[in-house]
Order: structure tokens, then C-alpha cells, then sequence
């Protein structure tokens, strides 16, 4: 047999190990982590629209003074599933997504740690958000906004079930998310490509890893406050009944230390994005790659220790306050040291101005503005002046929307081309940044100076000649655009899957592990396990830019023995083991749908039902634990 | 760069090697978390309210229970011992010892719910007491299916020497759940003895 021939048998072997099986059974058996990739980008991307819909019903409502577009309990519902949602079913989900399609092909592996884990993941996910919109199915939706504080959310002023489908809905989605972010770092730290020591990996890795270990510690507090929440709502406990022992400040502290750190969940993966993005377009490595590494992990550290900053106005004593807001203000140093490594890059490089670099661009402005106002509020007197206002809404979606939205689309333009091997219009591109910048701004800068002027967040109307008006208005029109820019982000790609010119291995020069192999990528991803010896593997043979002797077409096949992958140390990259995985399953939906029988009994009260949701769940545990082959598994 | 040689790797793996250990020990620190969480809100209502604990928990069933859960560590630690040097036997009695006394734990644990003089409706501290110690009680209570499991597949003849990873890991997240009880034990009953 010739090389080539004898390449192609190579490749065929591992197509038939590791492609998924045709028809409705393999796909919801599948455990590719890039199918599941896509289905958390997809799903989390129709929640982000959702969550826009309702946003744009509230700014119908808030253009003028006194409207009556909505009715004062509606617009409570749905400020509160508007955070929900784009907090806990959009900002962190697409961020999973990214993650599942990318990290096995930037660190040049097959597979994640734990594949049917991975699928577990996101079955919990579309089901939990499938659970938590039921409320709005049955017309009661959570109404105390999306950090429900108590006693607004005991039975006594929310008797309705819409608190329980907040509480039960949310706890279920943890485990979503707990089970994802176990399963990123021990792929982190047992699965990248031979020779990809920690100090080699792309950087968006950091900010995941980083991401990862604070869902480990942040994700408990707010299960706990949602079990005790559930728990008073359900069994007339007392944890917030400051009547019987209990203290609402017991839940706004369980929320905020999980809520602080959560911010940075849902950004350093996203600031990990750009600083991967930004050298490719500057034709040069980061600068400060170290600094920058350093600067993610401490903002994830640090940002534990900040939690009372959301409670300066609650009567803390003096001396917890100083110390939290001078915690709060720290947190500028590192976020100050990533931001001129990526001026620094921008610099020294040589840019070129496509699409996804605008929208770091953009980024890096918006980014600027949100944390300057989020140095203002971490400051006692001025928080104490505009705390609940609409300063505080302008801040947080300078952060939320500057440091998630944008990166993301950005990334979407930078790595939908891999996913799906098409590139989206640049021409089109343009229009959509330009239309989402200006809208963004337009929707969120007059917001700050509302705040100045005392408009309160979450009233659902406010009496005209307050001085609001005119900038309500602008504000309404902002958000609109800004809306259009979506739309256009949605044309674009459905228009390129059909008609976008093929994007080929690497259509932007880009020099990390993804952009060696074909786009899309095969089930195998790559044909042999590259071996690793600099940051940037394909920019090695590039005019001085990366040094090293990266082996891309050289390596271990592993194409005799099922789904197997190289298991590595954790510091260096060396290679220790060769793992066997298990294929395709079922298992994880069935037990997804044991759970969701259970939560759904929970909310109701069923308790038989539950038992038995329960037990399912645990038959599925077992079969899946059992070993031999697993339903749904190719024959 | 020198090429990785595939024949030098072991097939399967062990101890910090295998994902499965990792799995564990990542979940064992989420749950170690969860518990944290909950202690940091027994301490935080405790500091908010001078006549915490109403009244102090008795110890006649929680001083044995506690010695019953940690000896069950050891008989878990023995198993795991008998399994590395190959006594598939042994390792399954070990396991049924382990299942005895952590069953007996969760029985007794029962026993002293039903003395109690509150509920987890009376007032904060009694849903504090009862979810803390109850969560204990179910995580003790999914260790057990956890090593049920374990013991299940040890006579269905899967271990041996070289092969008992599942022990391994099962055995990280019991040890865990005993762990747990000390400091659940420590904050609920003899703090409140001392301060």
C-alpha cells in the first residue's frame, strides 16, 4: 500500500470507532463532545433569545412615563426570568458549549474525561431550562428577581408556585453545571496532548479551568440557600424567618458567595476567548502570557472574598464593609493586567480587522467602561447613593453583555467556521458589529446617568416629567437596535451554512491545535495524537513568531481497541497511560428523565411519584456503572 | 521532539492515574462545600441570636453513633487492604461489615429524631438541626448504595489485585461522608458544650 492509501484505511478504522450511529437513537445516545457542544450552543443561544424577547417587553413598557403596556405583575415576572435566564440558562451554558466542542481539539485529544457525563450535562441543562419555563407555562412565573430575596420569596407573600419551579429549577441545573465542570478539569489535567505542559495551553483553557474550580466551591452556597428556601416554602421551616430564629440575611450571604464568584464564571472563560482571539488577528503570541494566566486564576481566587459588596446597604458593621470594599477594589489588578496585556498585543502586533477582532475591539471598550462603574460601586459612599438603581443595571450589563455577549459573538464568527466548516460573510459581519456596539450603547450609557438622577431598578412604570423620559426613550431605542444586531447574527449564520465559501483547516492563519485538523472536524478529530512542544504548534515553521518542534503528523493512533485516548501527568503533559472510554449511551437520558420525573413530582408535592423518580434514577446509576455494553452503544 | 511510544503505556490506570479518582475527589470537594455552606449558616444564625442552641443535643445516641460511623472507615480501610493483596473473601466481608454499621448509624440516627423535643417547623434551629443532620444522613445513606454497588461486583467476581478501582474511589467518598460527620458532630453537639 502506498503512505496516502494506507492513511486513508488509518482514518476510515477511526471513523468507524468513533463515529456516532445514524438515526434518532445514535443522536440521542451520543456522546461526542462536539455534538454535545453544539446542542449547548444551540440551546443556549435560543435562551439568550428569549431572554431578549422579554427584555424588549419591559423596555415597551418603560419608554414613557405612566404606560400600561404591561401589568405591574407581569413586569416583575419577567425581569425575574429575564436574569434567570440569561444568567443561568444563556451566559454560562454557551460558555459550556465553547467549551465541550473546543477543549478536547485545543489540547489534541478525542474525547472529554468523562463522555456520558458530558451528555448528562447537557440533557440536565435543556431539561432544567425546559422545568424552570414551565412556570411561565402554567402563568406563574418567580416574581422577587433573579437573587429572590427573602421574606419576599416565603409562602406568605409568594404563594404561588412559581418560587418552587425558582428553587427546584435551579438546583437542578447545578448539577448540570457541577458535573460539567468536574468533567473540564480532569480533562484539563489527565487529557492534553503529549508535551502540552500547563504553561503551553491555550489561554482560553486558563480561564475555563479557572471557571471550573470556582463552580466547584461557589455552586454549593446557592444550593444550599435554594434547599432552604424550598424547604421554608414547602415544610414551614424558619431559615429566613427572622421571627423564629431565622435571618433573610442568611439567604443574601449564601446567594452573594456563590453570586460574586458566579460573575466570574460566566466572564473568564469569555476573557480567556479574547486573549486567544486577539493573537491570532495581531499575527503575534500574547504578550504577558504568564501575568495573564496569573491574572485569571487570582481573579477567580479573589473573587470569593467580595461577596458583601452586593450588601453594603444592609446594615453590615462598618469594619466588614471597609474590608469587603477594599477586597472589591483589589480585584482591579488583575483585570487591569489582562487588559494591557491585550493593548500590549494589539501594539506590538500587526492587526488585521476582521469581524471576530472588532468584536474583541469592542470588547475591550466595553470592558473599560464596566469596570471603571464597577470600581465606582465597589466604593461605600457611592454605592450607599445609587445602589438599586439604574446605575447598577448599566454596570452589570457593561460587565454581563460587554464581557459575555461580545467575546461570544466574536467567537461565534471566529469558530463557527471549524464547526461547521463554512465561513460567515465578513461584509455582513461588519454591519452586525457596528449595529450591536452602537445599540448596546445607545440601550446602556443613559442608563448610568437615569441611576444619577434616582430612577429606581424594577419599578414597572414611573410618573412622566421625572426628567426620564426622553433618555427612557433612547434607552428603548437601544435596546431595539441592539436587538437587530442579534438578527443579523442569526442571518449570517443560517445564510453561511449554505452559502459560505468553505473554510478550509485554517482560515485565519490562527496557530493552536484546532486549526490543524480538517473543519469540520472528523469523529477522531485528530488522525494521529499530536505531540506538543510550544503554545502555538502550527505557528512554529512561521518567521520567528513561535519556536519548538511541535509532531502533528507523527504520533499514537490508537485505532484497535474502541474509544481509547492518552491519559498525561498533570503538570508536564507526559504520557502514563492509554484509557479506554466508553462509546455512546442512552444511560444519561434516561436518568436525566428519571430526574426530571423527580423534580417535577417535587414541585408538585407528589411524594409517591417522587419515590419513584427517585428509584429510577437510581436503576439507571446502576446500569450505567454496571460494566458491559450500555444501551444504545454501536454493535 | 521525541515521538511518544504507545507500547510503554499501561492500558487502564490506577490512583491519581485513572479519571474515575479524580471524578471523585472533585465531587468530594464540591460536597465538602455543600456542608461548609450549611455550617456557615448554623454559625452565622448562631451569632445572630443569643439563646442558640435552644437546648443542647444529647449525646447517648451521637456519642456511639459516632464511633460506629468512624470504625466503619476502618472496616472500608481493611476491605480495600484485603483487595490489594488479592482476598476477594475478605474485601466482601469487609464490605458487608461496613454496610452493617453504617445501616446501624442511619437506624439509630432515626431513633434519636424520633426523641427529639423539636421539628425542623418548631423554630430556625430545628430546620437547622434537622436539614444539617439529615443531609448527613442521606449522603451516609447513598454512600451505602454507593457500597452496595461495590459489593454487588465483588461477587459477581470483577475485582483482584491489579483490578479494583471502583473500591478505591467508593472508598475515597465513604471516608468522605465519615469525615463530614466530625464536623457535623464537632459544630452540633460539642461546640454549643463549650462556647
Amino acid at each position: 500500500m502506498s503512505a496516502t492509501a494506507a492513511e486513508a484505511a488509518r482514518a476510515s478504522r477511526l471513523a468507524a470507532i468513533w463515529e456516532t450511529r445514524p438515526g434518532v437513537v445514535g443522536a440521542l445516545a451520543s456522546v461526542d463532545h462536539k455534538d454535545v457542544g453544539k446542542r449547548y450552543l444551540v440551546t443556549a443561544f435560543v435562551f439568550l433569545v428569549v431572554g431578549g424577547i422579554e427584555a424588549l417587553l419591559m423596555r415597551i413598557q418603560l419608554a414613557h412615563g405612566g404606560a400600561s403596556t404591561l401589568s405591574p405583575e407581569l413586569y416583575d415576572e419577567l425581569f425575574t426570568m429575564h436574569g434567570v435566564t440569561m444568567i443561568f440558562l444563556y451566559a454560562s451554558p454557551i460558555l459550556s458549549g465553547f467549551a465541550n466542542y473546543l477543549w478536547p481539539i485545543l489540547i489534541g485529544t478525542r474525547d472529554m474525561a468523562f463522555p456520558r457525563m458530558n451528555a448528562l450535562s447537557y440533557w440536565i441543562f435543556l431539561f432544567a431550562g425546559i422545568f424552570i419555563y414551565t412556570s411561565m407555562a402554567i402563568g406563574d412565573m418567580p416574581d422577587a428577581g433573579w437573587f429572590a430575596y427573602a421574606p419576599l420569596t416565603g409562602k406568605a407573600f409568594s404563594p404561588g408556585p412559581g418560587l418552587d419551579f425558582y428553587a427546584l429549577g435551579l438546583l437542578f441545573l447545578g448539577i448540570s453545571t457541577s458535573v460539567g465542570a468536574v468533567n473540564f478539569i480532569v480533562t484539563l489535567f489527565k487529557m492534553r496532548a503529549p508535551g502540552m505542559s500547563l504553561n503551553r495551553m491555550p489561554i482560553l483553557v486558563w480561564g475555563t479551568l479557572t471557571a471550573s474550580f470556582s463552580i466547584i466551591y461557589a455552586l454549593p452556597p446557592l444550593s444550599v440557600a435554594l434547599v432552604m428556601l424550598w424547604f421554608d416554602r414547602q415544610f414551614g421551616m424558619h431559615f429566613f424567618d427572622s421571627s423564629a430564629g431565622g435571618s433573610p440575611l442568611l439567604w443574601q450571604h449564601l446567594f452573594w458567595i456563590f453570586g460574586h464568584p458566579w460573575v466570574y464564571i460566566i466572564v473568564l472563560p469569555a476573557m480567556g476567548m479574547v486573549s486567544d482571539i486577539i493573537p491570532t488577528f495581531c499575527r503575534r503570541p500574547l504578550v504577558g502570557y504568564t501575568y495573564v494566566a496569573f491574572a485569571t486564576v487570582s481573579t477567580g481566587i479573589i473573587g470569593f472574598g467580595v461577596w458583601v459588596h452586593h450588601m453594603f446597604a444592609t446594615g453590615l458593621p462598618q469594619l466588614s464593609l471597609s474590608f469587603f470594599s477594599a477586597a472589591s477594589l483589589v480585584i482591579a489588578i488583575p483585570s487591569g493586567i489582562s487588559f494591557f496585556a491585550w493593548i500590549a498585543t494589539i501594539w506590538y502586533g500587526r492587526p488585521v480587522f476582521k469581524t471576530p477582532f472588532l468584536f474583541m475591539l469592542g470588547f475591550i471598550v466595553l470592558f473599560a467602561i464596566g469596570g471603571v462603574s464597577g470600581v465606582m460601586t465597589g466604593l461605600l459612599p457611592f454605592d450607599w447613593q445609587l445602589t438599586d438603581t439604574y446605575f447598577v443595571v448599566a454596570h452589570l450589563h457593561y460587565v454581563l453583555i460587554g464581557i459575555n455577549v461580545f467575546p461570544v459573538v466574536g467567537a461565534l464568527y471566529y469558530w463557527l467556521p471549524k464547526i461547521t466548516g463554512r465561513m460567515l460573510s465578513e461584509r455582513l459581519g461588519r454591519w452586525n458589529f457596528w449595529v450591536m456596539f452602537i445599540g448596546f450603547n445607545v440601550a446602556f450609557f443613559p442608563m448610568h446617568w437615569l441611576g444619577i438622577l434616582g430612577m429606581p431598578r424594577r419599578i414597572f412604570t414611573y410618573p412622566a416629567g421625572l426628567g426620564w423620559d426622553a433618555s427612557n426613550m433612547v434607552v428603548t431605542a437601544g435596546a431595539f437596535v441592539f436587538a437587530v444586531g442579534i438578527l443579523l447574527l442569526s442571518i449570517n449564520i443560517a445564510w453561511s451554512l449554505r452559502n459560505g465559501v468553505p473554510a478550509g483547516p485554517n482560515p485565519w492563519d490562527a496557530g493552536t491545535l484546532e486549526w490543524s485538523i480538517p473543519s469540520p472536524p472528523p469523529p477522531y478529530n485528530f488522525e494521529v495524537i499530536p505531540t506538543v512542544d510550544s503554545r502555538h504548534p502550527l505557528w512554529e515553521n512561521g518567521p520567528g513568531i513561535a519556536e519548538g518542534e511541535s509532531d502533528l503528523t507523527e504520533g499514537p493512533v490508537l485505532d484497535e481497541d474502541g474509544h481509547e485516548v492518552i491519559g498525561t501527568s498533570v503538570l508536564d503533559g507526559a504520557p502514563e497511560t492509554i484509557q479506554h472510554m466508553p462509546g455512546d449511551s442512552l444511560w444519561p437520558l434516561y436518568l436525566t428523565l428519571s430526574l426530571t420525573l423527580l423534580f417535577y413530582s417535587l414541585v408538585s408535592a407528589h411524594w409517591p411519584l417522587a419515590v419513584s423518580g427517585a428509584g429510577l434514577a437510581l436503576v439507571c446509576l446502576v446500569g450505567w456503572h454496571w460494566p458491559g455494553r450500555d444501551p444504545g452503544e454501536e454493535g | 521532539m521525541t515521538q511518544v511510544v504507545t507500547r510503554t503505556l499501561s492500558r487502564g490506570a490506577r490512583g491519581s492515574q485513572s479519571f474515575g479518582w479524580w471524578g471523585m475527589v472533585l465531587l468530594v470537594m464540591t460536597e465538602s462545600a455543600f456542608f461548609a455552606s450549611l455550617l456557615f449558616g448554623y454559625f452565622l444564625l448562631r451569632s445572630m441570636h443569643p439563646d442558640w442552641p435552644p437546648e443542647i443535643p444529647s449525646l447517648h445516641i451521637a456519642g456511639p453513633n459516632t464511633v460506629l460511623l468512624l470504625t466503619s472507615s476502618l472496616t472500608f480501610w481493611l476491605g480495600e487492604r484485603s483487595i490489594r493483596a488479592g482476598h476477594a473473601g475478605r474485601l466482601e466481608l469487609w464490605l458487608a461489615a461496613t454496610l452493617l454499621l453504617g445501616a446501624t448509624f442511619l437506624t439509630l440516627q432515626g431513633v434519636e429524631y424520633s426523641h427529639q423535643s423539636f421539628t425542623p417547623a418548631t423554630h430556625a434551629y430545628g430546620s437547622m438541626f434537622f436539614t444539617v443532620t439529615g443531609f448527613h444522613g442521606a449522603h451516609v445513606f447513598i454512600g451505602l448504595l454507593m457500597n452496595g454497588f461495590v459489593l454487588a461486583r465483588a461477587l459477581a467476581g470483577h475485582f483482584s489485585a491489579d483490578e479494583h478501582e471502583p473500591v478505591r474511589i467508593a472508598g475515597l467518598y465513604w471516608h468522605f461522608v465519615d469525615a463530614v460527620w466530625i464536623a457535623v458532630f464537632s459544630s452540633l453537639y460539642l461546640f454549643p458544650r463549650l462556647f
